[in-house]
């Protein structure tokens, strides 16, 4: 089931540089939000720190508070693990595992985590294609390797994996920064068919794509360059991109500046 | 857009000249010295060329002709010795094969006759370079694994360090270490396995080396995919890490086999050789290739250097055949990849 995030009071460190301040966001489940901002201003390491994968990066930690319908990601409780299973991702670039097949790449997440019936991972496998509309192109060749298909089909088999564990959050890193027009309109008509099912939070770069996709846009800044990232405000998209509430989203989205 | 290109043939006939002048060179002397020949021909070979080209197709043209040839002769250089050792070991080992040189050992076969062969060799060898690998690729891949994934700080940069001084361990002194500690010092007596405890002396680091190389050029996106599904960092090295290196690890350990299969130090003073067959590697002095062409080498008599020739081909051969091997079933075990 989608789930709501929430983000109280959230910064982000890498060792001592401060990359992203104090955020507070709500994200409404069965919803597209998109982060919007220009490059370092802290989007990608926001969303990062949602799943708890912000932390892997040697000495990066966090301030303030994550929560997961209510509960705190980052509770001394939580296991991680659990929470990265909540809350899928999907990068920048795709990245099938290489050595997988199709079929491996989609069961992967299931059967890491125990489950061995051949029938439930059949259905999952086929489950997950179909909802990130690749089981058509791909049926017929399930065993072979997810490392030849297209950059497009190989990002919607990366959704696809992401799918298979059902999560009840998605998180986008810009998944479509690598991807010719084609394939980027197949993941937006993707996202909007998801979004009935699943809370999506998706970064991008490209402001056409978030008018497009989402119901709420947040725009992140910074002041200058080593400067944190702040959250500058957040609506629904519509008014984001047309009578935005803060002078920088309007300079930002109007092309002046960034 | 365009300028005087020199010709393959006048290319051809300046290296030729070049070679040329080093015979003539060399003819003043009284005897043929082929040494000289060689490396004064490929430089007159190379100046000349390179003059030529300066001549017809000026300053860049010719400098680019320099430094792709002496790129190609250092290669050459480089292959030389390696042709040359196959090649010499190939002749003058390869014709004393023979059905008894591979079914027999050398037991009752004094130096000065021929017959006898590397039958105990190699069977020794081939199980104390298995127990070795046995004992040296885990803990090999455990370190390897430690030191890119978990290790922080100065534990880990301590292990690297060690690692790398044991990497410049002298053979000699792994064989001694295991000699003083376990054939005499707990009073276990020469044996295959005193053996592979040595060779697993000096393989280890070298797994470990590679190993750490290989897991770490796998890149951040596969791993935190992995993470990203909700796996565990365990199950991420295991399913994720380890068989996208796959095919760099098992060319790291197979490296390591070929190097210490050839070692004849570690095992004087633990396995120490054996005329007689003794399939018990963990009892008894045991014989190995490295160590029967050590032992038939020094002996005055040809048949004895003979059998050392043809001993010295057969390890060879199964080094590379080992190689082959090993390229066959990571070919085949992983993707590809992009």
């Amino acid at each position: 089931m989608a789930k709501r995030i929430e983000t109280i009071g959230l910064s982000c460190f890498y060792g001592k540089t401060k990359a992203v301040e104090d955020v507070s966001l709500t994200i409404e489940p069965k919803s597209v939000t998109a982060l919007i901002g220009p490059s370092g201003c802290g989007k990608s390491t926001f969303l990062r720190s949602i799943n708890r994968l912000h932390e892997v990066v040697p000495g990066a930690r966090i301030e303030g508070k994550v929560l997961l319908d209510d509960e705190d990601v980052y509770d001394q409780s939580v296991d991680v693990v659990a929470v990265r299973r909540h809350i899928g991702m999907v990068f920048q670039k795709p990245n099938p595992f290489p050595t997988m097949s199709i079929y491996d790449n989609v069961a992967a997440g299931l059967r890491f985590n125990g489950v061995r019936k051949k029938s439930e991972l059949d259905d999952a496998v086929e489950q997950s294609l179909r909802a990130a509309n690749l089981w058509n192109e791909v049926s017929n060749r399930l065993n072979k390797p997810g490392s030849g298909l297209s950059g497009g089909q190989q990002q919607r088999l990366c959704i696809a994996r992401a799918l298979a564990v059902e999560p009840s959050v998605l998180l986008m890193d810009e998944p479509c920064s690598a991807l010719d027009p084609i394939s980027t309109l197949a993941i937006e008509d993707l996202i909007a068919e998801l979004k009935d099912r699943y809370t999506i939070v998706i970064v991008t770069h490209n402001m056409q794509q978030a008018s497009r996709v989402s119901d709420v846009t947040a725009f992140f800044t910074l002041a200058g360059p080593g400067q944190p990232g702040v959250l500058v405000e957040v609506d629904a998209t519509s008014k984001i991109f047309s009578v935005p509430a803060d002078k920088r989203t309007e300079d930002y989205i109007t092309g002046r500046v960034g | 857009m365009r300028g005087r290109r020199l010709s393959r043939n006048a290319v051809f006939g300046a290296g030729l000249s070049g070679v040329a002048l080093a015979g003539v060179l060399n003819l003043a002397y009284s005897t043929w010295r082929w040494a000289e020949f060689v490396v004064l021909g490929v430089v007159f070979a190379l100046a000349f060329i390179t003059a030529a080209s300066w001549a017809v197709e000026g300053r860049r043209k010719a400098v680019d002709r320099l430094v792709s040839n002496v790129v190609v002769s250092a290669f050459l250089v480089a292959l030389a010795p390696l042709a040359l050792v196959v090649y010499f070991t190939a002749v003058r080992g390869i014709p004393h094969f023979s059905a008894v040189f591979f079914t027999h050992s050398l037991a009752g076969v004094p130096p000065s006759e021929t017959g006898g062969g590397i039958a105990a060799a190699i069977q020794g060898t081939v199980e104390q370079v298995f127990l070795a690998t046995l004992i040296s690729v885990p803990i090999g891949l455990l370190v390897a694994v430690y030191v890119t994934e978990y290790g922080r700080g100065v534990f880990a940069r301590a292990i690297r360090f060690l690692v790398d001084v044991m990497t410049g361990i002298p053979s000699i002194v792994a064989g001694l270490f295991i000699y003083t500690f376990l054939v005499i010092g707990l009073h276990q007596g020469f044996s295959g396995f005193a053996g592979s405890l040595a060779l697993s002396i000096l393989m280890l680091p070298v797994v470990i080396r590679s190993a750490e190389e290989m897991i770490a050029l796998v890149p951040k996106a596969y791993r935190e995919a992995s993470y990203a599904l909700g796996v565990t960092r365990w199950r991420t090295i295991v399913s994720v890490v380890l068989p996208t290196a796959m095919g760099g690890l098992v060319t790291g350990v197979m490296l390591a086999v070929a190097r210490v299969t050839g070692e004849t130090a570690p095992l004087l003073l633990t396995a120490f050789d054996n005329n007689y067959l003794n399939a018990n590697p963990f009892k008894g002095q045991q014989s190995s290739l490295s160590l029967i062409v050590y032992t038939q080498a020094q002996q005055a008599y040809q048949p004895a250097i003979d059998r050392a020739w043809a001993a010295a081909a057969t390890l060879i051969l199964i080094v590379i055949g080992l190689y082959v091997v090993a390229r066959l079933l990571t070919r085949r075990s992983a993707f590809r990849h992009g």
